[in-house]
Parts: structure tokens; C-alpha cells; sequence
């Protein structure tokens, strides 16, 4: 009989017997090992010699876990050792590799304690490495092929596997490293533990000082960002509805436009507005210029502080709300504004009265998610910020600047991740079950009710400049990078763009002579390897989510969301203090860049396989099962078919992320992977406007020509065809109690 | 014909679902012999579906035992158990051809291309489609989509197919075609089949027997006769027959037969295990008679409040001394006009005494 446990053995064999069991100093993939000595070199070695040749002795018990499994292979599955087997092979295969791991590291014993116990240790031992993560894998499916035979999820293999991947996975990489920055800021920079340095941190003027209030002095870093982030969330709000509402209450002729800027921020870097904005509005700003020569107005640093942040992100951010508020402004049925008419309301009042009141909670979910954006945003107050600091950037200088000093920076970490995530929550508690999205799938005729005169003017006015402003903004990145010194020198070159792009010809063919293109080839693959991930893992656990019924479903779902809560610069310096050391030594190579990616992007890509999902009936996968098909036939032949628009959708959008990402990036960053966006900050810092501006803008091509590309290459056509199955309409409403009750 | 059916049975003993505190189904048992088509009928919400997807394993029963054919299959997971299913929507995967659609299940069950090729070819064949395998659900209309999801559960050989309102998305004139189409294959295969509606109509047209659900109990279980001529309770006359509810009284009892009174009218019943006193009786829209009223008229008298037409029949509303009567006609040339003064005495047949439930 045929075990599926089987496959996943062999691999934990392969993992122990003859991968290279630690991290390799010149990476994996390039091979040099397979030539460099390998298998007994202790560098390259597998578990199996390290512990008989390198006295690495604590590796060798781990081969008692991968010899239990062999014994089952005569049983069947119903038999009760075959379930209990496997549990206790995979549980304590897992659990001695992470004692072991973080038991012993570089220096021996990692514990004073075992030193006295066990007296020193003169092995050492270093990051884990491929033949230690295909050890890993196998335990994990071990374990959960024994839960899934002991009756746990109605016995489904590939459900319980999936789920206990998941949930490692984010342990580890979300988890496990932001725990990593609460306990770091209760340590000093020795590492023992000091909760009055702690506290002094936590409470410092330095963070939340109102001298600014009372007297002339700048106020705490943490009120500064409140401050930002609710100014930023109460504009982008306002003007997003602006938007919505000309975009689908008024005739308007450039509508579709309109929508185009929904498309922006997702191809933009996040820092290119305010490099534009010094470009228009800076000191030697073509505005500042004219305002100085024709009405003698002294050139002023107004943009370079508070002002110019919030111009930036009001900027940067408008599209994001736009995008939510028209779903919510398309989202209250015609019929109900229609029936506030027939009963005798006129234009304003059911807009007041009936309308806004159903648009509330759309509302408040854009206002939160502007507010978590602000707050985590890096590349704006970088560039603009001048002497105002802003949690997300002080960050980042307490770990590169001359203080370097981890414990404070965990501590504004805290008290960052402590402001997004109670933003979360209440996005999540409070509005998750508010919903009058009033979208019964179910066609519906009448028009939407157009917008009275004075409001109609108020929305013009509001949106109207404002995209204008926008229009003009991406033309200076287009056209920015053709001048020579923006302000002193307004002559037309393409230095620039030889200086970052230049191309050669040597003897071996072309020779990549610009600066950029080593961060850029950098940047386009390590999004391009990172993409996949990103949309297998965030469409896995879409299925879960959305297909199977489980204990702690919502801990789960919360567990996955949480990264986008938690911002970039806090991941970034999480992930430094938690994959620096073994067992997880990570830092300095592409691996954590994509691991990064793939975690911080994951929660797009499950709203992204939530929302297709729950369009397939789910009558075909109930239809599958009684056919005979498991969940993982199922998964792979009826819902990966039906769910590609989504797939697509998840690879362009991670892919053009992981390319537009800087804030966590900045401190993954390393000679060897330096990505665009990092460089072009150490460009702007260095005020080489020009080869940034160009750099910028090349980038935002790249990034048009592969949505465009992709689009074109997938066909719209075929993908209408898939969006329309789901199910005939007539029927949905039948089915809806009988829906009900199950879930009941 | 190389599709081959054994036809098992199936049993529920004492089974139990609950979805958090609410009883979807109330220790249910019965049991289906092979070969026989049971209908499990029911208003909504009344637990026929929860039950039909217990039987195909998409549900667990809380507590109890299921059993298909001899083995015990309570914990089987859907994917191992030998039935297959008609949905509602179909549920026809619209990425796969016609012909891999009804593949689908073979292939997922290790047999080889070619053979589960031929087979699905016989399937389609056998619901009148042959020739249709390489278009896509989509191109087929809603009852050729509808036989491929019958084509598509029947090449599986289930020992028991099952049928979850299979007829409810199409329209009134093809539903009454593809549920005869769907008798005559059941019969003519010998398949035990399990089908879910909450048309009474459909069910007594299609059953061998009924099991009448209400309220996550089984209310009646029976023949369709049965179920229509001597119904156990209100509810179930009410619910098959539409039958009119009246306050009666046995006033006199010979052998096995009953004289009741319904207010000033007089009839003789079988008497079935009911005693002297007062009962309800169920009147069936059709065994009622109207006549006009002139002086040597017997019956209850009564005046028509509303009189439909629906072409070959009649339907009035009448008020009687013993309540308001629904009445079927269909002496459509004689109907009578709103506010005329009636008449009204009952046929024989079509009553039947009921237990107040």
C-alpha cells in the first residue's frame, strides 16, 4: 500500500544524507560546492558526516525520526501506531532541530547555563542550510500527515499539510522576528535584561514630548507621526470620495482617466512624489523660482518638514483611497437611492440621509488604511523630512547612524507596530462585521443618482486640481531626468542617463557599463523569483481561508493579514536582529530579500485569492470531492484553473511591489544585493537628483511595460470568460439560506 | 454496456448534526433499499439537503451511524465514498470540455486515459448527448448541462447517486421532461438514487418512496399514496395535498367505518385507529363539490369570496360554516361567479382524518 507520507520521507533522507546540512558561504545555487570538496569538507558536508566526522554529534539523533517513519510502511493506514508514529516522528524531529539550533551557535553553547552544565563546547555551528530546511519540510509533513490520520480535518492530508506550513511559515518569518524586536528593546546592548533602560527609552521627551504646544521646541517623534497620519488619512479620505463621487455620480468626460490614477502608486516608488515635489516646489524649484522672480517672493524651506511630508503623502496616497471609495460609492445599490427619491427626498437629502450613512464604514476602512500607510511610510519623510522626524525614519537612523543603538530602536519599533496595529484592529473588529455594501449579485437595473449642483462643483474643485497636480508631477519624473541641474541649470543632456545606463561592447559581448544596472538586474530578479512565492503561499492560504472550515480559522486569518499592519522599516530591522545570527542566518544574501517579499506582500495576494474564491460556487469543489478527487487534485485541476485571473493578478502586483519596496529593503540591502530603490536614496541623500529622477523613471517604465505586457500576453478575452461562470444568477438567491444554516 | 451498477442501500441509525447549537438534524434514521428512488422532501431549512450531503460525506454527523450498503461509512471523507452527486447549480467545472468533465471523476480515480475516454463517451451517450463531449458547459443549454452533470456522477458506477434539487434551475415545462428523463434512467439502470426537493408535485411524480422532512425530524415517511391519501398529520396534509383543514366529529362508529359531521353536512369514513369525538379533518382541494344554491340543496352552504381561472381548471375560495375552503374545479364550463351562494359537499375520496401536530 502506497503511504503519501512516503515522498516526503525520502526528501528528510536526502536533506540528512546529502544536502550540505549548514549555510554556504558562496550560495547554494551557484554550485561551487558540488566541486570545492564536497562531501567531506566541513563547510559543505551533510548532517550525517558533520556528526561523524566534525564530532557535531548533536546532528546524529536526528536520523531516530527518520528511521520511526520506516516501520510504518507495512501498516495500514487505519492502524492506530501508523497516526501515533508519525506525530511523534515529525514532533520531535521539529522540535530537537530548533533546540538544537538555537542551543548551539557560532560560539559554542548559546546559554551560560549549559556552559556550566555541560561544560564548553568546542564545535561550533552556523546557520542552517538547504539539507537542514528539507530536513525540516519533512518533519513538518511527517507531523501533519499523522494529524491528518488521526482524524484531525476530516483526515485530509493536503489540508493539514498546508495549514501547518503556513503557520510555520509565518511563525518564522512575521512571528518569530518581531518578536524578536519586543525582547531586544527590553535588553541593553550587552544583552542582558534592563527594564529600567526600557522604560527610560519607552517613555523619552525624545518620543513623546508636547513641548511644541506650549513653547517653541519640536515636539515628541511619536506625536509628530500621529499628527501626520491623521492629517494624511482625514485629506486622502476627503479626496478620494472627491474622486469616486465624479467618477461615478456625474458625467464627467475624462472618467476613465481618472481611473488610471488608481494605477499610480502601484507603479511608483514610494519616494519619487517628494523628489518631484523638491523638483516643483524646493528651494530651486521651477514654482519657487517663478513665485521669486515675478512677485519677490523669497525662496523659502517650507517643503522640507511636516508640509511637504503631508503634500507628499496626500499625494502618494489620494489614488489608494480612490481605489476603496469607489468600490464603497459603487457599492450602495441605485434601487436604494432610487427609493429615497420615489419617497419624495430630494438630491441632497438622500445623499445625506441615505447614501453617506451606507458609505460610512467604507469610509472609516480608507480613512484607517491612509492612517497604517502614513504611518509606515519611509521613502516620503526621507526625502522631504528635513529637521520633522516621523517614527518609520528614526528608525532607520537609530540603526545606521552614529548611535547605533538596536534597544532604542526596537523600542520606537514598538511604539510604531503599536499605532498600526491598534489601526488594524479596529479595521478588523469593528468594521469587519459593519459591511452595507448593498451588492446582492443579483442584476440590478437604474442608474446611479447624480450629484446636486453645489456638491458637484465642491467635487470638481477638489479632484480637478488636484489631478492636474499629479499630471504635471509625473511629467517632471519623466522629463526631470533630461536637465542637466535642476534650477541651476535647466540645459537639456542625457548624462544622466548614460551614467546609470550606459551599454558597451568588449570582446565578450555587451558590457553593462552604467552604475544602475547592477541594483536594477539585482531588483528585477529577486522580485521576479520572489513574485510566485508570493502568490502560491497569499492563494494557499486564500483556499484555506476561504474553502475549509478548521479550529482558530480567525487566529489564522489574523495571523496572515498582520504583516501589512506591521511597517516596513519595522520589519526591516526585525528581521535584522532575528536572521543574523544561527539558526536562521540570513542577512547579507538575496534569500532574505525574497523571503522578505514574499512576507510582507503575502497579505495581497490572500485578499487578492479571497475575493476570486469566493466568486467560484462552491458547489465545484464539493463536486470534485464526490467525484472521487482529493483536496489537492481539487485545489490543482478545478480551483487553480478557474482562480488564474487572480493568479495573474497576484504575480504582477507582488512582482511590481517587491521593485517599489524601500523601507524594509533598506536594511536587508548588501554589497552583493543592492536593490533600486535603496540606491536611489543614497543617490537623492547624496543630491544627485538627476541620475535618481532618471533612474526613477526608468523604473516606472519597466514596471508599465510588464503590466502591460502581461495583460496583453494573457488576453483580456479569456479572462472575462473564467469571471463570468460562477453560478446563474436566479440561483444565488435561492441557495443563500440553505447557505446560511450550514454556516450557522 | 460496459458501465456496470450495483446498487446499494442506505441507512442512517439515530444521526445527529448540529451547526454551533442549532439542530440541523435531530436523530434522523431510516433506511433506503436498493434500487429504489427516495425522495427527501421538505420546506426550507427543514434539513433534507443537510441530509442528502451527510449521505455524500460533504457533512459529518455529530452523532449516529451511516451506513452504504453494508459498510459503515459515518467518518468516510466524501473523496473515498462510492457515491456521486448531481448539484443544484451543476457545478460543471466551465474550464473543462463536456467529455472532460465527465472524465473528470475516472481520471481522479486512477483509471487510464483511453478507457475513461470510452466511458465518458457511454455516459453522455446514455443521457441522450453523445456527440456533445467537446463542447463546454457554457455552449449547452440548461438542461443539456444538466444531463452531463447526471452523465458526469453516473459513469462513476456510485452505488448511490443523489440528486440535491436537480431540476430547480430550469423552467417550468422542461422540469417536468428532465424528471421523467431521470425516472426512466434510474429505472432502467436499477440505481439507488437519493433526490432532494421541496416541489411535493415533483416528489410524488418521481418516488418510490417519500421521506416528508420538517423542523430537522422526519415528519412521514411513505409511498406517495400514502403520503397523499392517509397523511399522519396537518402538516403533511397540508404540505402534499394542500388539503383544506376542517374541525370535524366522529358521531358514530360501525365496524370499521366512522359517520362524521362536518358541521351540517354527514359522510361515512374508514375509520383507521381514530375514536368518537371531535377530529380534523383533511379535504383535499379537488374532493370538494360546489353547486348553487337553491332550496333543495343539501351540504353546507357557503359563499364564493374569490374564483380563479387557469384554463383547465377553476379555483375558488369559498366561506363555509366550517371555515374558508380552497377548492379545486374543473368544470371550468360551469364556474361560478363571485358572491354567488353554494352549496358544498365533499367526494369520499380525498378525505382523510389527521392527528393534530
Amino acid at each position: 500500500m502506497k503511504h503519501s507520507f512516503i515522498p516526503w520521507l525520502i526528501l528528510g533522507w536526502i536533506g540528512f544524507l546529502l544536502m550540505p546540512w549548514y549555510l554556504l558561504e558562496d550560495g547554494f545555487w551557484s554550485f561551487i560546492w558540488l566541486t570545492d570538496g564536497y562531501p567531506t569538507d566541513m563547510d559543505y558536508a551533510p548532517a550525517i558526516l558533520q556528526g561523524m566526522l566534525a564530532e557535531r554529534l548533536w546532528l546524529l539523533p536526528l536520523a531516530l525520526p527518520l528511521l520511526l517513519p520506516l516501520r510504518l510502511i507495512p501498516l495500514t493506514k487505519n492502524d492506530p501506531r501508523y497516526s501515533r508514529y508519525l506525530i511523534i516522528a515529525g514532533a520531535s524531529g521539529l522540535i530537537y532541530m530548533l533546540v538544537q539550533g538555537f542551543a548551539i551557535g557560532v560560539s559554542g553553547w548559546q546559554f551560560v547555563s549549559l556552559d556550566l552544565l555541560f561544560g564548553e563546547l568546542e564545535q561550533q555551528q552556523y546557520g542552517m542550510g538547504y539539507g537542514a530546511v528539507l530536513c525540516g519540510l519533512s518533519f513538518l509533513i511527517l507531523l501533519t500527515t499523522g494529524l491528518a490520520a488521526s482524524g484531525f480535518l476530516k483526515g485530509d492530508v493536503f489540508v493539514t499539510g498546508s495549514i501547518g506550513l503556513v503557520v510555520t511559515l509565518v511563525g518564522i518569518f512575521v512571528f518569530f522576528p518581531v518578536s524578536q524586536v519586543l525582547f531586544s528593546a527590553f535588553v541593553d546592548n550587552d544583552g542582558s535584561f534592563a527594564p529600567v533602560a526600557f522604560a527610560n527609552k519607552l517613555f523619552s521627551d525624545n518620543i513623546w514630548s508636547v513641548s511644541c504646544l506650549s513653547s517653541g521646541y519640536s515636539c515628541g517623534i511619536a506625536w509628530n507621526s500621529l499628527a501626520l497620519a491623521i492629517s494624511t488619512a482625514f485629506l486622502t479620505t476627503l479626496l478620494g470620495l472627491a474622486f469616486a463621487l465624479v467618477v461615478t455620480r456625474t458625467g464627467f468626460r475624462w472618467k476613465k482617466s481618472l481611473r488610471l490614477l488608481t494605477v499610480l502608486p502601484i507603479i511608483t516608488p514610494p519616494f519619487v512624489i517628494g523628489l518631484a515635489l523638491i523638483l516643483l516646489f524646493g528651494r530651486s524649484g521651477v514654482v519657487t523660482q517663478f513665485f521669486a522672480d515675478v512677485f519677490n517672493i523669497e525662496p523659502g524651506r517650507w517643503l522640507y518638514g511636516m508640509p511637504g511630508v503631508l503634500f507628499a503623502q496626500v499625494l502618494s496616497f489620494t489614488p489608494i483611497s480612490f481605489l476603496v471609495l469607489i468600490g464603497v460609492v459603487e457599492g450602495v445599490s441605485p434601487s436604494m437611492e432610487e427609493a429615497s427619491q420615489t419617497l419624495h427626498a430630494n438630491r441632497w437629502k438622500t445623499f445625506v440621509n441615505v447614501s453617506l450613512p451606507l458609505m460610512r464604514p467604507g469610509l472609516a476602512n480608507a480613512f484607517l488604511l491612509a492612517f497604517i500607510e502614513s504611518l509606515a511610510d519611509f521613502g516620503n519623510p526621507m526625502v522631504l523630512g528635513g529637521d520633522f522626524e516621523v517614527l518609520s525614519t528614526e528608525i532607520f537612523f537609530a540603526i545606521v547612524g552614529a548611535q547605533n543603538d538596536q534597544g532604542y530602536a526596537a523600542v520606537l519599533a514598538m511604539v510604531l507596530l503599536a499605532f498600526t496595529l491598534s489601526a488594524f484592529f479596529l479595521q478588523r473588529r469593528w468594521l469587519g462585521k459593519k459591511s452595507y455594501t448593498t451588492v446582492t449579485g443579483k442584476a440590478e437595473s437604474g442608474a446611479y443618482m447624480g450629484l446636486n449642483d453645489g456638491m458637484k462643483v465642491a467635487c470638481y474643485m477638489a479632484a480637478l486640481p488636484w489631478a492636474a497636480l499629479t499630471v504635471v508631477i509625473y511629467g517632471m519624473i519623466m522629463f526631470g531626468g533630461f536637465v542637466q541641474n535642476w534650477g541651476y541649470d535647466n540645459s537639456f543632456t542625457l548624462q544622466h542617463y548614460t551614467d546609470a545606463f550606459a551599454v558597451g561592447w568588449g570582446d565578450f559581448g555587451v558590457i553593462w557599463e552604467g552604475a544602475a544596472w547592477d541594483s536594477l538586474w539585482t531588483t528585477l530578479s529577486i522580485s521576479a523569483i520572489a513574485a510566485p512565492f508570493t502568490a502560491l503561499v497569499g492563494l494557499l492560504t486564500a483556499y484555506l481561508l476561504v474553502r475549509q472550515q478548521f479550529k482558530w480559522k480567525d487566529t489564522f486569518e489574523f495571523g496572515t493579514m498582520l504583516s501589512f499592519a506591521i511597517p516596513g522599516t519595522v520589519i526591516g530591522i526585525s528581521y535584522i536582529l532575528a536572521f543574523n545570527v544561527p539558526p536562521f542566518e540570513l542577512t547579507g544574501t538575496g534569500v532574505i530579500l525574497i523571503i522578505c517579499f514574499v512576507f510582507r506582500n503575502m497579505p495581497v495576494g490572500v485578499r487578492g485569492g479571497i475575493a476570486a474564491m469566493s466568486q467560484l460556487d462552491k458547489s465545484l469543489d464539493e463536486a470534485s470531492l464526490t467525484l472521487g478527487a482529493n483536496s489537492l487534485m481539487t485545489f490543482r485541476r478545478v480551483i487553480l484553473p478557474l482562480l488564474r485571473p487572480a493568479i495573474i493578478a497576484a504575480l504582477v502586483y507582488s512582482f511590481v511591489r517587491a521593485i517599489t519596496s524601500v523601507s524594509a529593503v533598506i536594511f536587508l540591502v548588501s554589497a552583493d544585493h543592492n536593490m533600486a530603490t535603496s540606491y536611489i536614496i543614497g543617490l537623492v541623500e547624496n543630491g544627485e537628483f538627476g541620475i535618481a529622477i532618471a533612474y526613477c523613471s526608468v523604473l516606472i517604465l519597466v514596471m508599465l511595460s510588464v503590466i502591460i505586457g502581461i495583460n496583453l500576453a494573457v488576453g483580456q478575452r479569456r479572462l472575462r470568460r473564467t469571471d463570468s461562470i460562477s453560478i446563474t444568477p436566479t440561483k444565488t438567491s435561492f441557495s443563500a439560506p440553505s447557505l446560511k444554516e450550514k454556516q450557522a | 454496456m460496459s458501465l456496470n451498477y450495483r446498487a446499494g442501500s442506505v441507512s442512517f441509525e439515530n444521526v445527529t448534526k448540529t451547526f454551533g447549537d442549532v439542530n440541523a438534524i435531530d436523530k434522523v434514521s431510516f433506511t433506503i433499499e436498493p434500487g429504489n428512488l427516495v425522495t427527501l422532501l421538505g420546506p426550507s431549512g427543514c434539513g433534507k439537503t443537510t441530509t442528502l450531503r451527510m449521505i455524500a460525506g460533504l457533512e459529518h454527523p455529530t452523532s449516529g451511524r451511516i451506513m452504504i450498503g453494508d459498510k459503515e461509512v459515518t467518518h468516510l471523507p466524501a473523496t473515498d465514498r462510492d457515491v456521486s452527486m448531481v448539484f443544484q447549480s451543476y457545478a460543471l467545472f466551465p474550464h473543462m470540455t463536456v467529455a472532460e468533465n465527465v472524465a473528470y471523476g475516472l481520471t481522479a480515480s486512477g483509471i487510464n486515459k483511453i478507457e475513461a475516454k470510452e466511458k465518458s463517451e457511454e455516459g453522455l451517450e446514455l443521457v441522450g448527448l453523445g456527440g456533445y463531449g467537446q463542447r463546454l458547459p457554457s455552449e449547452l443549454s440548461g438542461g443539456q448541462q444538466q444531463r452531463v452533470a447526471v452523465a458526469r456522477a453516473l459513469v462513476l458506477e456510485p452505488e448511490v447517486l443523489l440528486l440535491d434539487e436537480p431540476l430547480s434551475n430550469l423552467d417550468a415545462k422542461l422540469r417536468r421532461h428532465v424528471r421523467e428523463e431521470i425516472r426512466e434512467l434510474q429505472q432502467k439502470i436499477g440505481l439507488t438514487a437519493v433526490y432532494v426537493t421541496h416541489d411535493q408535485e415533483e416528489a410524488l411524480a418521481v418516488s418510490d418512496r417519500i421521506i416528508v422532512m420538517n423542523r430537522s425530524v422526519i415528519a412521514q415517511e411513505g409511498s406517495p399514496r400514502e403520503l397523499y391519501e392517509q397523511p399522519a398529520s396537518t402538516f403533511i396534509a397540508d404540505f402534499i395535498g394542500d388539503a383544506n383543514l376542517v374541525d370535524a366529529d366522529i358521531i358514530d362508529i360501525k365496524g370499521d367505518t366512522a359517520e362524521v359531521a362536518v358541521g351540517s353536512f354527514r359522510c361515512f369514513l374508514p375509520l383507521r385507529d381514530f375514536s368518537k369525538g371531535r377530529v380534523k379533518l383533511a379535504v383535499h382541494p379537488s374532493a370538494i363539490r360546489l353547486s348553487k344554491r337553491d332550496n333543495q340543496s343539501s351540504g353546507l352552504t357557503g359563499n364564493v369570496r374569490r374564483a380563479t381561472y387557469l384554463g383547465s381548471q377553476m379555483q375558488y375560495e369559498v366561506d363555509s360554516e366550517v371555515g374558508r375552503l380552497f377548492v379545486v374545479d374543473f368544470h371550468v364550463d360551469q364556474a361560478i361567479a363571485v358572491g354567488s351562494d353554494v352549496a358544498i359537499t365533499f367526494s369520499d375520496r380525498g378525505l382523510a382524518f389527521v392527528k393534530t401536530a
